[in-house]
Formats: structure tokens, C-alpha cells, sequence
């Protein structure tokens, strides 16, 4: 309601400021800017400040409020612990707006509530007269500054700049807050077991018992074979992306005609389109069971969730995300060095092979780190097929399990979040980060150091 | 200018006249000079060339000798670089063009059932406008070549290919202590005596330019030019350019295009000081083009 007055007041600024400008401008004054930009200008110093009152008033209330509301209380239940207090608090303010609490007929709080509500009330109406007084100064002081002298244009910019400054801040301080938040639950973590126990164990087994009397395994978090499996199913997976998403990639950029580009293409992205769990149910019921069969064909034992199966599927995952960067990457490379080729006498393959390939490479091992970064975070497909028993392997016919496996079993569930079961899963995401990173950072370090060869 | 000239067939004017591009380059009449040579290294007989609908050239007869520098020259647009990418069938990467007519090379036809594209761009070299080495060492842009062909036994015969090759192309000095570098690390100018000497050192017979200085300074065109005027010992070189200047200093036969018609050819020294068609004067006298 609030926001609707201050939008209406920061649209009549506008128009006020802007009239004001085309009057001084018809009058003969050299304005700075055209007249549009007195108007933005008007409607910004209109909204700006009355916005950050609301903002600030609304997030500083509840606090207020509450510690208001607690000195109304008696000293006994003041001294309450915190938890218990805040229940107290939560009865109050229910009795104030009218809902359900088992102490409706508690004077004490009948009386707080009372409190509660009034000093809410008082807030509402003093925060609307700030609000509306903040905007209408900022309107009058904006109309007050239409003269010659306000560069108005450059004013604009300038604080449509900060805006854009201030939403990618936003991108960045949560990946800040999402990187600390696992670092220091990590660290928690390792304060519990060690560091290199985690690092070099070769056994995980993140049982932990609850109770102290409880009969079951105290718990080992050796990393390595989760690891293991992640680096397993990862392999098979780009052993199988790989090949195929770059030969579809140079059939599609130097071979396929425009026509068959065009539907080509998109079919091969509609693969992208498919969600994880699809391909998750594809892996584990049609995928793991046909290898399977074939394994018992030959004599071979093949677990039913075994690495082989999920590296495949989640390689056929990954080929459209390959090809398709490699084909950008591919049709990038100028068509004069196909040119001096062919015009050399080479055939059409060769020049592919000698010359666009090793043109395009860098781009080439860009998406291909690119690629291994996103397989290496999988999780649906591996969840469903890959299984759950941590081997240290690398037969691709057994069951193994991957790191994103390992933190969707500890986290799902109700658990203890101070557990070194729950821990660990954060510390599993810290090196599944980090991992990731690195592949990252070196990807668009090759990419960028290449980039500019053939320019 | 002559008030009582008609106003001549321009790129301009087809577009908004009543006359259809054939009706213009009709009215063109006949090639004016003599398009043969006894001799001919090329030879180029009743070639039309189409994109897709739109006809390019319009029946162009032309012969390429050996050790003589022949330049196109005419207004963009007049189908001069069309027929040289013709020459060693660049053309064939262009799906929707099509070429007629009859192109010889040593008498035999290029487009015919048994010429193998990729054999005859070997024999028949091409430099392109804008240099374009690959992004690998210098050495072994000039050894592509060599290496797609197999022209070497050895490595101290390909050793011996890509000096020689870089020492015909007259960079062999400037480069000599860095083989290994980049191709691309060089100027531009050195580029395109690169890319000359990866031509050569495929040890074409015909060697094709398509405007090789026109991103080039003046410094590095006058070295090319050079270079153009000392391979002309030893293979038949059909130039394009911009630069009448360049034709008139590096080629010993000039013809001149326009509308994809070939409207005079002849020795370079008649056609700038003396051309029979008023196209062609009014051409190389600068007004219009």
C-alpha cells in the first residue's frame, strides 16, 4: 500500500519535473539535458530515500518490537532462556493479531499483546508519514534543482549504474555467502575428525551412533573412495561425450548443409532440455538391467547399479553440451584458413584435421574441462544408477558412489546438523567446489590464453 | 566530360533502369583486343558463372601464359575475383554457384569428370586478400604443402622445400632465426610473403592473387610487387587488383571486366595509354569505379 503511494508520487514527479523542464526550456534557457532527464531526475530523488526509510523501518520494527514488548513483561518471565522467551513473544504477538494460542486467558500477556499492538500501530502510522514526508522533500528539493546548472543526463546514468552495480553485487555476495557457509560448516567438520583421516581414509562408513549406548559403527569419513567413484563414472562419462559430441560437432560446422544444420542442431539440444531425472530412469531401468544381461551373456558379473551404467547415460547427457560448444568454437575459426588450405591443395578432411582442429583446439579443451566440471557435479543420474556402497574401484562394472551421492543420503532425512555424518557432507561440497573451480578456472585460462590466435 | 556521351551501364543504374542485367551486359558488345595467347598455360573459353539464380560472368573467353603476369582489373562487383576462384575451382566451396563453359589447364578441362579439385589446387596456388597463415610455426606453414603432398622424402628435403620456398618469397632473411615462431607473430605485409611462399612451396605451375596488397602498406606492396615481378621467371601468374597503378607496374597483359562481361584485354602498355572502349578509359582515367 505504501510502496503503491510511493510509486504514484515518484510517477508525478516525473511528469511535474519534466513539464518544469520543457517550461524553463521554452523560456529560453539553456538546459543541460533534455527534458525527460529532469523528470528521472525528480522521480529518482522521490523514490530513493522514501524507499530506504521503508526498507529500513520495516527490517528494524520487529526487533523494536520485540524488545519493547519483552520490558512490558514481568521480570520471571524476562529471565527465562531464550528459546522460552521467544515462544512467550510468539503467544503475544498471536493474541495481537487475532489468531489461536493456548493462553488466551493469561492477563500478563493479554496486557502485553495489548502493548504489542498499539506500539504497531504507532510504528505503521509514524513509518507512512516518514515514507510520504521522505518522498514529498525529495520531490520538492528535485523540482528545486531543474535549473541550469544540474547536469541532470549525467546524474541518471550515474545512478543507473549503481542499480546495475548493485544487483550483480547481489550474484556475488550470495556465491560469498554460499562459499563461507559450506567453509565454515566444513570447518566445524574437520575440528571433529581430522583433516587427513578425511583426505587419505580409504573407508567411508558415515554411520555415527545418536545415543551413547547405541551398538554401531563410530563412523570413518575417508574420502578417497567416493572420490574414486566420482573421478570412475566422470571417465566413462567423457570417454563416451567426448568422441561423439566433437564428431558431431565437426559433422554439424563443416559437413551438414544449412539445412540439415537447422534441425539438426536444436534436436541435439533438445538432449540438454531433458531433465536429470529422465535420464536418471533411463540409467537405472533400462540401461543398468541391458548391461546387465549382456555381462551374464559373457560371463561377466555386473552389478545392477553399476559405474558402467551411469558414466554412459550421464555421458549421453553431456554430448549435446560438448557439441555444441565445440561446433561455436568450430565455426569461429576463419573461413580464410579453410581457404589457404583447400587453396593449398588439401582435401577437405585434412584441412579439419591439420588446420581447424588445431585452430579451434583451445576452444575445443575449454568446453571439454567444461564439461568434465558438470559431470563431476552430476547428481540425479548418479543417485539413481550408480548405488550407494562406497568401493574403492576401478572396475566400471561394479557399484560405486559418488561424492554428490554421499551428500544427498547425509543431508536428506532428518538429521542432527551438528553431527560429523551431516558435517561431512559440507565438507564433501567444499571439495566437490574447489574441484570444480580449478577445472573451471583452467578452462577459461586455456580458452583465453588461444583465444586470440587466429585473430 | 563529354556532354554527348551516353550515360554508361553502371552497377547503379541496373537497379533502378528498366533493363535487366543481360540486356546491359548485351549491349556491351564484343571483347575488344585479343584474349589468346599462342601458348596458353590456362585457358578460359565461353565461361559463365551463376549464384544460385543471379549470372556473375557472362561468357568470358581468356588465356593465362606461362611467365607473364596477367591483372584483372574493374569496378567491385564486376566478377573479376569470381573467375579467378574459378582458375583452381575455389569456387566449389560455394554450394550454390555453378560454373559453364570450358577451363583448361595444359589443354586438359578443369571441370571435367577426371580432374580431382584437390590435385589441381595444388598445381594451380592461390593468395588471398587478406594474409591468412595458420596459427602454427612458420616453418611449418611452409611445409603444409609439401607434407599434403608428400613432396619430401625426408626431413632435410623438407628442410630444403620450406628455405628455398621462404628464400623465393623473399622473407627468408627476416625470418630465418625464428622458424619456429608463430606465423600470425609477424606484420602483415611479411604475412602475405608467407603465405606466398606456402603457395610456392607446393610448386605450383600457376600462381592466383586475389588482391595480395590491398591490406598491405605501401612499404609492404612494393616489396610484394617485387616478389611478383621475380616469380613471373618461372610460373604463369593471373593477379586481381584494385590498384591500377599495381597492374600497370606488375602485369605485362591487362583485362579489364565489368558487370561479369570482359569488355577489353590486351598488352598493359595500349590498354592505360591507350584503351580501344570507352568503358575501359573511363575506368582507368578514374571516372567511375
Amino acid at each position: 500500500m505504501l510502496l503503491l503511494v510511493v510509486f504514484v508520487l515518484t510517477a508525478c514527479a516525473y511528469v511535474f519535473g519534466r513539464t518544469r523542464a520543457a517550461t524553463l526550456r521554452k523560456n529560453g534557457e539553456s538546459l543541460h539535458s533534455l527534458p525527460r532527464y529532469y523528470g528521472y531526475l525528480t522521480a529518482i530523488y522521490t523514490a530513493v530515500p522514501a524507499l530506504f526509510i521503508l526498507a529500513f523501518w520495516s527490517a528494524a520494527e520487529p526487533t523494536y518490537l520485540k524488545h519493547s514488548t519483552t520490558n512490558t513483561l514481568p521480570a520471571e518471565i524476562r529471565a527465562l532462556p531464550e528459546g522460552e522467551l521467544n515462544l512467550v513473544i510468539n503467544d503475544i504477538k498471536n493474541i495481537a493479531t487475532g489468531g489461536i494460542t493456548q493462553n488466551t486467558d493469561d492477563a500478563v500477556r493479554e496486557s502485553s499483546a495489548q502493548h504489542y499492538a498499539d506500539r504497531k500501530n504507532t510504528s505503521q502510522l509514524l513509518k507512512s508519514i516518514f515514507v510520504v514526508l521522505a518522498s514529498l522533500l525529495g520531490a520538492l528539493y528535485g523540482l528545486s534543482k531543474i535549473s541550469v546548472h544540474t547536469r541532470a543526463r549525467i546524474f541518471v546514468e550515474r545512478t543507473i549504474m549503481t542499480v546495475l552495480i548493485a544487483c550483480s553485487c547481489i550474484a556475488i555476495f550470495t556465491t560469498v555467502g554460499i562459499v563461507l557457509s559450506v567453509l565454515f560448516e566444513s570447518l566445524r567438520f574437520f575440528n571433529k575428525v581430522p583433516f587427513t583421516e578425511f583426505a587419505f581414509g580409504l573407508h567411508w562408513s558415515p554411520q555415527t551412533s545418536i545415543r551413547a549406548d547405541q551398538v554401531g559403527s563410530s563412523g570413518s569419513f575417508g574420502a578417497v573412495p567416493i572420490f574414486a567413484g566420482t573421478l570412475l563414472i566422470s571417465a566413462i562419462a567423457m570417454l563416451v561425450a567426448v568422441p561423439f559430441g566433437l564428431m558431431s560437432a565437426i559433422y554439424l560446422a563443416e559437413y551438414a548443409s544449412s539445412n540439415v544444420r537447422a534441425w539438426a542442431k536444436p534436436l541435439l539440444e533438445i538432449l540438454a532440455g531433458i531433465p536429470t531425472v529422465v535420464y536418471g530412469f533411463f540409467a537405472a531401468l533400462t540401461i543398468a538391467p541391458m548391461l546387465r544381461n549382456v555381462g551374464e551373456s559373457v560371463g561377466l558379473s555386473v552389478a545392477s547399479e553399476s559405474a558402467l551404467a551411469a558414466g554412459l547415460v550421464m555421458g549421453i547427457m553431456i554430448i549435446p553440451f560438448v557439441s555444441s560448444l565445440s561446433d561455436d568454437v568450430i565455426t569461429a575459426v576463419p573461413q580464410a584458413m579453410r581457404d589457404g588450405s583447400l587453396g593449398l591443395g588439401a582435401t577437405k578432411s585434412e584441412t579439419i584435421k591439420r588446420v581447424v582442429i588445431p585452430a579451434a583446439l583451445p576452444g575445443i579443451v575449454g568446453a571439454i574441462l567444461l564439461a568434465v566440471s558438470r559431470a563431476i557435479g552430476e547428481t540425479m543420474i548418479v543417485v539413481m544408477a550408480a548405488g550407494l556402497t562406497a568401493n574403492l574401484t576401478i572396475n566400471p562394472l561394479e557399484a560405486v558412489t559418488t561424492v554428490t551421492v554421499q551428500i544427498v543420503t547425509l543431508l536428506t532425512g532428518d538429521q542432527a546438523f551438528d553431527s560429523p555424518k551431516t558435517l561431512a557432507a559440507f565438507a564433501l561440497g567444499l571439495m566437490l567446489f574447489i574441484t570444480t573451480l580449478i577445472l573451471n578456472v583452467i578452462a577459461l585460462r586455456v580458452v583465453r590464453k588461444y583465444r586470440e590466435q587466429y585473430e | 566530360m563529354n556532354e554527348e556521351v551516353t550515360p554508361l551501364p553502371s552497377l547503379e543504374q541496373d537497379q533502378t533502369s528498366e533493363q535487366t542485367i543481360e540486356e546491359i551486359v548485351a549491349s556491351l558488345g564484343e571483347t575488344v583486343g585479343e584474349p589468346r595467347v599462342d601458348d596458353p598455360k590456362m585457358s578460359v573459353s565461353n565461361v559463365n558463372v551463376f549464384y544460385a539464380e543471379k549470372q556473375a560472368i557472362f561468357g568470358v573467353d581468356l588465356d593465362i601464359a606461362n611467365n607473364e603476369v596477367i591483372s584483372m582489373i574493374g569496378p567491385s562487383g564486376c566478377g573479376k575475383s569470381t573467375l579467378l576462384r574459378c582458375l583452381n575451382r575455389m569456387n566449389d566451396t560455394i554450394p550454390i554457384c555453378k560454373v559453364t563453359g570450358e577451363l583448361m589447364l595444359d589443354g586438359e578441362d578443369i571441370y571435367g569428370k577426371d580432374t580431382d579439385p584437390v590435385l589441381l589446387r595444388a598445381r594451380v596456388g592461390m593468395v588471398f586478400q587478406k594474409p591468412n597463415p595458420f596459427p602454427k610455426s612458420i616453418y611449418e606453414n611452409v611445409a603444409y604443402g609439401p607434407r599434403l603432398h608428400g613432396l619430401n622424402r625426408n626431413k632435410a628435403d623438407l628442410d630444403d622445400i620450406v628455405v628455398n620456398s621462404l628464400k623465393k618469397a623473399g622473407i627468408y632473411n627476416e625470418v630465418k632465426n625464428r622458424l619456429d615462431e608463430s606465423g600470425t607473430s609477424l606484420s602483415g605485409g611479411q604475412q602475405q610473403r608467407l603465405c606466398i611462399a606456402r603457395t610456392i612451396a607446393c610448386s605450383p605451375e600457376v600462381i592466383l592473387m586475389d588482391e595480395p596488397c590491398s591490406a598491405l602498406d605501401p612499404i609492404a606492396t612494393a616489396k610484394i610487387e617485387e616478389l611478383i615481378d621475380e616469380l613471373r621467371e618461372n610460373y604463369a601468374i593471373a593477379i586481381v587488383t584494385h590498384s591500377m597503378q599495381q597492374a600497370a607496374r606488375v602485369s605485362q597483359r591487362t583485362a579489364y571486366f565489368h558487370l561479369g562481361k570482359l569488355v577489353e584485354v590486351g598488352d598493359t602498355d595500349t590498354i592505360f595509354t591507350n584503351p580501344s572502349h570507352e568503358l575501359t578509359e573511363n575506368y582507368i582515367t578514374g571516372r567511375f569505379g
